[in-house]
């Protein structure tokens, strides 16, 4: 199952992200990765959590405007040079990078995992397993 | 000693007020009831006819026009003279949907500049002096108004218009002007830039401002008279009815003289529209006694006003109004601009939005800040920084586009704007404008 990513509009000011991380917390939604993008005026918070329709159900109950997007998980190896490898594979016309960030696993398998909200989805999931770059499901994610 | 720019007009008796009012006002309905079907209509659906006005006293019995009269007229429907007589037309700041269109006959412009001319005289204007027109020009009236006005009194005109404020002082030091005339954040703009460059009062020629098209406060009056070292005097006037110098300040700085012998001024309740009596506080009402090409007749200004009719130490006769005290709608005034929070709303219809906003007015420096809050819904939502910074920008121009100027729009979560009683409330207005 390919992964998924709920992103929350939240207005930047004191006590908003502590306000919906609370909402997310009382529903037992557990946060695997998040990173938050911000302006003077607003942020998006975007979270990557197991039970995607659950959190959304959560978020808009609790009046929270949100969205999911389909995204793409990459472990990379703990070393110099392997974040750059994978860009270079991405690289390719019709792929191109709305934004990334990344997360540390849990386990200690000394890998790092990247998440890319990417236009061009299908093309950049071919170029990266065409290199030997698996494109974690969400199932493999959870798992690690 | 005071002087007049026609001081047996100005200085004339109340009974000689009277009596020049009666003559004119039976012959103006006159004209308008043969030469504007669209008040012909007004008249005979309220059963009144040309014959039931005899003088000023009557008037009462006439319809009231509104900005919604003049927007379902536009652009001729309350013309009253055939385009050939007309030589001008000036319109409201570009609101697009309430814009006004008025027309002036040769007549209308002389009658409209020598208004202005009286406002100049009163605050000490001769042909001695240099006077600093720093209005816009173009379709407001603010700066057509005062370059006429300045022409009649014989003073050096100086047509600067507004903006370019060093160039404003470099102007007024070098080519020693002794009036300006401007809105009021615009002359309080000029003090402080005069301050930035190293300057102060002492360093101009200035002596006399005549500041209006928007409200200001008597703490705005002293910071401008204290920064420029002038007396500082109010002009008021609306394009509907010729623009600025339907009334004006004299050295007594309290209450501003209305043109008795061209506008007829009522005060009604905005509520029942019943006159009231001199002294009570209600919606201001203007008559044109003698324009020819845009006579409007019982016009609802929407500001909240005092008339008071008591003997001035500046030997004028005239009744004084006020500073409007507020608006009996939700018209908002900012950067000079009137603002309508239905345009706001209008522009998020449009644009694929919810019409949940709110307008946050306020004042820094001299500067009005305008910012409008807008609720996001689900569908516009988009998860980049990008799209939605860009959806605030399409926002802010579309609003540009239909107001003429330009907001800073802020997206907000859904439910976030404050309402009270279940209606949001639309306008903060923070700049305590009316003291």
């Amino acid at each position: 199952m390919s992964l998924k990513q709920v992103s929350i509009f939240i207005e930047n000011k004191t006590g908003s992200l502590r306000t919906v991380c609370q909402v997310l917390a009382d529903g037992g939604v557990n946060l695997r990765a998040l990173s938050i993008a911000d302006t003077q005026d607003f942020g998006i918070l975007r979270i990557i959590v197991e039970n995607t329709e659950k959190a959304v159900e959560i978020l808009k109950k609790n009046g929270y405007i949100c969205k999911t997007n389909t995204v793409i998980a990459v472990e990379i190896p703990d070393r110099p040079g392997a974040m750059a490898e994978v860009m270079s594979v991405v690289s390719v016309p019709g792929v191109s990078i709305e934004y990334a960030y990344a997360f540390a696993s849990h386990k200690e398998n000394d890998s790092a995992y990247m998440i890319f909200r990417v236009s061009g989805y299908d093309k950049a999931t071919e170029v990266l397993s065409a290199a030997g770059i698996p494109v974690l499901t969400k199932e493999e994610l959870f798992a690690k | 000693m005071e002087k007049y720019y026609q001081p047996e007009i100005e200085c004339a008796s109340v009974e000689q007020i009277k009596a020049w009012q009666n003559e004119k006002i039976v012959k103006q309905v006159k004209h308008v009831y043969e030469n504007v079907p669209y008040y012909r209509n007004l008249m005979e659906e309220k059963g009144v006819t040309p014959d039931d006005i005899k003088s000023v006293d009557d008037i009462y019995k006439l319809p009231f026009l509104t900005k919604a009269d003049l927007r379902d007229a536009y652009p001729y429907g309350l013309l009253a003279k055939p385009l050939s007589d007309c030589v001008r037309i000036q319109s409201t700041s570009g609101t697009t949907g309430k814009r006004v269109v008025a027309f002036y006959t040769q007549h209308d412009v002389d009658l409209w500049e020598e208004c202005c001319a009286r406002a100049i005289v009163a605050v000490g204007g001769t042909e001695e002096d240099v006077c600093q027109v720093a209005y816009g020009y173009g379709l407001f009236t603010g700066g057509p108004g005062l370059n006429g006005g300045s022409h009649k009194v014989g003073c050096l005109t100086l047509p600067m218009s507004s903006g370019n404020t060093e160039r404003q002082i470099d102007f007024m030091r070098d080519l020693r002007s002794t009036i300006l005339c401007c809105t009021p954040s615009y002359a309080h703009y000029i003090g402080e830039t005069l301050h930035e460059m190293g300057l102060s009062a002492d360093d101009i020629h200035l002596k006399a401002g005549i500041f209006g098209a928007e409200p200001w406060t008597e703490e705005m009056r002293r910071n401008i008279e204290k920064m420029l070292g002038i007396k500082a005097y109010d002009i008021y006037g609306l394009t509907e009815t010729s623009g600025p110098g339907v009334s004006f300040e004299c050295s007594a700085q309290s209450g501003m003289h209305i043109n008795e012998d061209h506008f007829y001024a009522e005060i009604i309740d905005p509520d029942t529209g019943e006159v009231l009596p001199e002294g009570e506080k209600g919606e201001l009402v203007f008559t044109s006694l003698d324009k020819e090409a845009f006579p409007l007749l019982r016009y609802r200004t929407r500001d909240i006003c005092i008339l008071r009719r008591e003997k001035c130490s500046c030997g004028r006769t005239h009744i004084k109004m006020c500073k409007p005290m507020g608006r009996s709608d939700d018209m908002l005034i900012i950067r000079g601009v009137n603002v309508f929070p239905s345009q706001i709303e209008t522009v998020l219809l449009k644009e694929g939005y919810a019409a949940n906003y709110q307008i946050v007015v306020d004042r820094v420096g001299s500067t009005d800040t305008f910012d409008v809050y807008v609720e996001v819904t689900e569908d516009q939502f988009s998860d980049t920084v990008r799209e939605l910074t860009a959806m605030e920008r399409k926002l802010a121009d579309a609003m540009k586009t239909m107001l003429g100027i330009n907001p800073k729009v802020h997206l907000v979560e859904p439910k976030s704007i404050v309402r009270s009683e279940g209606k949001a409330k639309r306008v903060i207005d923070n700049r305590k404008l009316h003291d």
